[in-house]
């Protein structure tokens, strides 16, 4: 990795102006300490060596590119390329993060773990990692979550984690997380808290973008073997934005259109959607600074999306600062487009992809009619959509 | 002289410990708000922190949560918050303290908010989740302001971050007691004295330990060894609790809580 990617954050953890620190007191300890021990791991051969393997031999890396022939012939512009971040084993792409926390919680000789989980993905992947590597789990999820995602609460429970419903505020992964965050604050001492995405306080953003990198290191050289060249433009879905940085990183300095697609929900112009980058403000939520959805007095606004993994007023900063840079883009998709754009790649190449990664193939079936043939989309296909067939076919009216 | 100063001053004269007091601004409403600060002034208390909710607070456990809540739902903004604190200021000299998170303080702009703040007769404030770290810009206004700017010490801060809660505290620092949030809790971590001790040697600011402390032999306990205990949730819960039964059984109770609490001040030689 060339030296400028690692300009930010910088040693403080900003993002130019996003970024930071803004917990408590009894926890910022527990960060400096995080942050040491995160770079000592990555500059341990062992450390790097032991990541590699399980994410080869565990997870299942690196995972294809899939052309997608059919839906780009139909759509009849650019050539449309999947990466399969729905074949890494718990079936989404969390678990590159999960995995490389977890050996992080090992050196520290903490032994217990807590994570939020809002589609119940990265709980998924948390209590995976717990098992294999004998850590003790407790999962905080919103109890509208554990309704929508009952399949990933029993995967959970049977993984031997804990799941542990927060009733507080909107009941969803706002509220999970900072849930979450309050244990750790009691528990801080013994506890390593593994946040699931981009977002939280330094070094968490860079931490987690740095493990979901894999994501667009593979992504790079497999698109030059397959297609001599690097994509036009790469596109995954933006909630706290893990998958979307995971992906973006690598290419940030090459001439790579970056699009992250955020969830409009009912609509732009209704009050219910999670679109933070499109509409919101700078603000403050669960220790860092980012664009926040907030109303003018700085409280934090409710929001929809048909994906629980989206439904989040917060995002990841660096998005905020790419967004503010102009490197990448921030565009929006609906329930109904993402609903859409689920069937449509089912029907075209026999993927049912999660809802929150619907978002990124509905953007990429918009655009990808108005580019030439010649040019590529790479889309992160970031999970898998099993956990998501109940909704859907509620949402499409009808019944498992 | 800061007004929070002078408080400590009169109080180390006498030989006693502050008592501080937390409540929820706009918990039941705003106008109940005013009347119970001025209720807990006159009842003893040295020092009023004067909570501005925010919608998602990190470090508050389910009592002040649940006020927040309430709070909100009534429909309270920060600015009428410090209208009603203006009220107040007219009618006691006691020392308030404006405690809030980072976001509601940033969103009205932290210029116009510690202008406000300083005229409306706020003292100083406290930011549960700005830690000095973040604090540089919010440090430099708020002194322009002559608002004292308390920070927090946690039982993890190593010594390396209480020399610099030192250096950019006036007024007092806030002692956590203990590793968690805010509630009431049965007991006194034995840890606080230690924390105390360690924090002495970059301060001669008054400590005021918090969280968790709740009964009067707790703030006996506290006075003992620190400057001031703080006493939240306990309050907050019994506004809660007697809210239901009218005003004037509800000022009585807080009345007759906070003398109580204030007794339990006095240095023991």
């Amino acid at each position: 990795m060339s030296d400028g990617l690692q300009t930010v954050p910088d040693a403080r953890g900003h993002f130019g102006i996003f970024g930071g620190r803004f917990v408590p007191e009894t926890l910022i300890p527990a960060l400096d300490e995080l942050e040491r021990e995160y770079r000592k791991a990555q500059a341990d051969p062992d450390f790097q060596r032991e990541f590699y393997y399980y994410l080869r031999h565990y997870v299942g890396r690196p995972t294809p590119i899939t052309y997608a022939e059919r839906l780009s012939d139909y759509l009849g512009g650019a050539r449309i390329y999947l990466k399969r971040e729905d074949l890494c084993h718990t079936g989404a792409h969390k678990i590159n993060n999960t995995l490389g926390q977890i050996l992080l919680a090992k050196r520290m000789g903490k032994r217990r773990i807590i994570a939020e989980t809002g589609a119940g993905q990265h709980g998924v992947a948390t209590a995976t990692v717990c098992a294999r590597f004998g850590f003790e789990c407790e999962v905080y999820m919103g109890e509208e979550d554990v309704h929508r995602q009952a399949l990933n609460v029993f995967r959970m429970k049977l993984l031997g984690a804990r799941v542990i419903p927060v009733t507080s505020g909107t009941r969803t992964l706002k509220d999970a997380t900072s849930e979450a965050i309050r244990d750790w604050v009691t528990n801080v001492r013994t506890t390593h808290y593994i946040i699931g995405s981009v977002v939280g306080p330094h070094p968490y953003p860079m931490i987690v973008r740095d493990f979901q990198s894999v994501i667009g290191q593979e992504s790079r050289q497999q698109m030059l073997e397959m297609t001599g060249k690097l994509p036009d433009v790469v596109v995954a879905c933006v909630g706290g934005g893990s998958n979307a940085m995971g992906i973006f990183y690598p290419f940030l300095e090459d001439p790579v259109r970056l699009i992250g697609v955020e969830a409009a929900g009912r609509g732009l112009n209704t009050s219910e959607h999670a679109a933070t980058l499109a509409t919101g403000r700078p603000g403050v939520l669960h220790g860092a600074a980012s664009y926040l959805l907030q109303d003018e007095y700085g409280q934090v606004m409710p929001t929809h999306s048909i994906s629980a993994g989206l439904d989040y007023p917060g995002v990841g900063p660096e998005h905020s600062y790419l967004k503010d840079t102009g490197r990448a883009e921030y565009v929006t998709a609906t329930d109904g487009e993402a609903l859409e754009a689920l069937q449509t790649l089912a029907r075209m190449e026999g993927i049912i992809a999660a809802l929150e990664t619907a978002h990124a193939v509905a953007h990429a079936i918009r655009i990808a009619p108005t580019l030439p043939r010649e040019s590529t989309i790479l889309i992160n296909l970031s999970g898998r959509g099993d956990k998501d067939v109940d909704i859907v076919s509620r949402a499409l009216g009808g019944q498992l | 002289m800061s007004r929070i100063a002078e408080r400590f001053a009169e109080l180390r004269r006498r030989g006693e410990g502050a008592l501080v007091v937390f409540v929820t601004a706009g918990d039941p409403s705003l106008a109940l708000s005013e009347r119970l600060i001025l209720t807990i002034a006159e009842a003893g208390a040295d020092i009023i922190e004067v909570g501005i909710p925010f919608s998602d607070p990190l470090a508050d456990g389910p009592t002040i949560q649940a006020s927040t809540f309430r709070a909100l739902q009534g429909g309270v903004t920060p600015a009428q918050v410090l209208e009603m604190v203006s009220r107040v200021r007219q009618q006691t000299a006691a020392p308030l303290v404006a405690m809030t998170y980072t976001n509601p303080v940033w969103q009205m702009g932290m210029e116009r908010f510690a202008c406000t703040a300083a005229q409306a007769g706020i003292d100083g404030v406290i930011m549960t989740d700005m830690p000095p770290d973040e604090a540089k810009e919010w440090h430099a206004v708020a002194r322009e302001h002559g608002l004292d700017t308390v920070f927090l010490v946690a039982p993890t801060s190593t010594p390396e971050r209480m020399e610099r809660v030192a250096r950019m505290s006036s007024g007092f620092v806030y002692c956590v007691s203990r590793t968690g949030v805010t509630g009431e809790r049965e007991t006194l971590p034995e840890e606080v004295p230690q924390m105390l001790q360690a924090m002495r040697q970059f301060t001669d600011l008054p400590l005021c330990v918090g969280f968790g402390i709740s009964r009067p032999e707790h703030v006996r306990a506290v006075c003992q060894v620190a400057e001031g205990a703080v006493v939240g949730s306990a309050v907050v819960s019994l506004i809660a609790r007697e809210a239901a039964g009218g005003e004037r059984a509800l000022l009585s109770a807080v009345r007759q809580f906070v003398r109580e609490l204030k007794g339990a001040t006095e240095h023991t030689p």
